[in-house]
């Protein structure tokens, strides 16, 4: 029995797409809602990012609490920096109270590259120290060891970086997380298709469905600051070539182009189950994105 | 060993405003040799405060310097005991546990951090100091080749590297090496690369309980 729809999604050996929507700068949530109605029936699930890039917002579980609310399913995003293991345990234990199943346990960016550098960082756990967190609680105690009325139940995720050079110490992290129960993964953004493959070739002999990341871009300064400043990201040189020179307007088609692109290509080769859309502030394109990409 | 940094003089000069009569003290360990608080840095702070005095700043103050081979332990503190009689305040420039120890053996006088203590660390080339261990309580550099992942990994974690790390830097600052990059590096040189296979759990932070208190027999 699929834990959540998400799961059983997975399961039904479609290709599965879900996209990320990022909280609001503020308590004014009409922007956010607007997203969601507009995407919560064209992708099988929605990721809610945690402070992405360390920048504090409205919480994910507020948003994960908003798309069940509003029909659609929700992906908890959970990073280890801000709350130490005593917080995270009793947010985990809220979102299975409220029907939320779906979390991606993540690491978190450093303090140091958001908006608030004097915050003090937490990282009392780490990503797969919380994918373990989660199991624990699965069998009825919490970290002390005391025991907890009621179940909880997640279907658990987490991330990877088949970009990442070298990819050995990724590759062992992947799979302690796949021994500490991850079942999902969203990867990092993705724009070399053959970095996948082989990727691909490797994560096959494990039980775990993977999604690939697409992060749309939208112009050439943007995948320039990408390649400076995101964390793991990796534009290559052929798709920023690509972008110069063009004009708003032509750089967002581009940018389109270019994911859906990538998408076509994943989705011929049956790479992988799915995919994750990252469209970073300018989630109305998705949309368009899937049309582009014939799903 | 203990790293520090001078304090702004601007800030030193603050603090000194109530008093006529100031001992400079230094310390002859950890920060003589990263060049922040011995004999050398003492006559320095003492010049400098001079020269603050010739613009009208702390008119009237007398200083006096000595160096103390640790400020860190009272067998040293002695030597200075008649002097601390005679002044009303003692600008240290030893790390927070000189301060401490000073500020106990001589609760008679105000006791005045003339720097800031940064780490427990090394040099690595002339004039540049890193972080080398936090006390963790639980040494890891078994399992990690060498390098702690607490203080070399800007988060501190213990399973390997996060997604930020990119072509072996840091996300933090990508001038700076991943920490993790490091170890798995050092173990491939050391053939023991399988290591990194193996999950750490969680930190035992009762380890880091404050205050800490060892009784080393
Ligand atoms: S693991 Fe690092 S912080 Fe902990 S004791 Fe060893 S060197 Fe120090
Ligand atoms: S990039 Fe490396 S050093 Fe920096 S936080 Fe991540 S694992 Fe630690």
């Amino acid at each position: 029995m699929a834990i959540s729809l998400f799961e059983e999604k997975l399961n039904s050996k479609k290709f599965v797409v879900t996209a990320e929507v990022g909280p609001p700068k503020g308590s004014d949530l009409s922007h956010t809602k607007k997203i969601i109605e507009l995407l919560k029936d064209r992708v099988d699930a929605l990721n809610v990012t945690d402070h992405q890039s360390s920048v504090m917002r409205y919480p994910s579980l507020g948003v994960c609490l908003l798309i069940k609310e509003m029909g659609g399913e929700p992906i908890l995003q959970m990073t280890c920096r801000d709350r130490n293991r005593i917080a995270l345990q009793a947010d985990l234990l809220f979102a299975y109270s409220r029907g939320i199943k779906n979390v991606l346990c993540l690491t978190g960016d450093a303090v140091e590259i958001g908006d608030h550098k004097d915050a003090k960082p937490v990282f009392d756990l780490d990503s797969v120290q919380l994918i373990r967190t989660i199991k624990t609680l699965e069998s009825g105690y919490d970290l002390s060891g005391s025991k907890l009325s009621g179940k909880v139940e997640f279907f658990i995720g987490a991330s990877c970086n088949p970009e990442a050079d070298p990819i050995e110490p990724q590759l062992f992290k992947f799979e302690k997380k796949v021994e500490s129960g991850a079942r999902f993964f969203q990867t990092q953004g993705i724009y070399d298709v053959s970095s996948l493959r082989k990727f691909m070739q490797y994560a096959r002999q494990f039980p775990v469905k993977i999604l690939a990341g697409i992060i749309v871009l939208f112009s050439y300064k943007m995948a320039l600051y990408m390649n400076e400043n995101v964390p793991g990201i990796r534009v290559p040189s052929e798709v920023l070539e690509e972008l110069r020179g063009l004009d708003r307007q032509a750089a967002e088609k581009k940018g389109i182009e270019i994911a859906s692109r990538t998408i076509r290509k994943i989705k011929e080769e049956n790479l992988c189950q799915g995919i994750h859309i990252m469209a970073i502030g300018r989630e109305h394109i998705i949309p368009e994105v899937l049309e582009a990409s014939g799903l | 060993m203990i790293v520090a940094t001078r304090k702004p003089i601007e800030e030193i000069i603050g603090f000194l405003a109530p008093y006529d009569s100031i001992l400079i003290l230094g310390c002859g360990t950890c920060v003589t040799v990263c060049n922040s608080g011995g004999e050398r840095e003492v006559a320095l702070i003492h010049s400098a405060l001079r020269v603050a005095q010739t613009k009208g700043l702390l008119d009237g103050k007398r200083f006096h310097e000595y160096t103390v081979k640790r400020q860190c332990d009272n067998e040293f503190l002695e030597a200075i005991k008649g002097k601390s009689y005679e002044v009303d305040a003692i600008l240290t420039l030893a790390c927070g546990v000189g301060v401490q120890v000073l500020a106990e053996f001589f609760p008679h006088v105000v006791c005045i951090p003339g720097l800031n203590t940064l780490f427990m660390g090394s040099s690595s080339k002339l004039g540049i100091w890193d972080e080398r261990c936090a006390g963790c309580g639980d040494c890891r550099l078994y399992e990690t080749g060498g390098i702690c992942p607490i203080t070399r990994c800007a988060k501190g974690i213990l399973n390997g590297p996060c997604g930020g790390s990119k072509d072996g830097k840091c996300e933090v600052d990508r001038e700076m090496d991943c920490g993790w990059i490091m170890i798995y590096e050092r173990l491939l040189k050391l053939g023991r690369v399988q290591t990194l296979r193996t999950y750490v759990p969680p930190r035992e932070y009762s380890l880091k309980k404050k205050p800490k208190r060892v009784m080393i027999a």
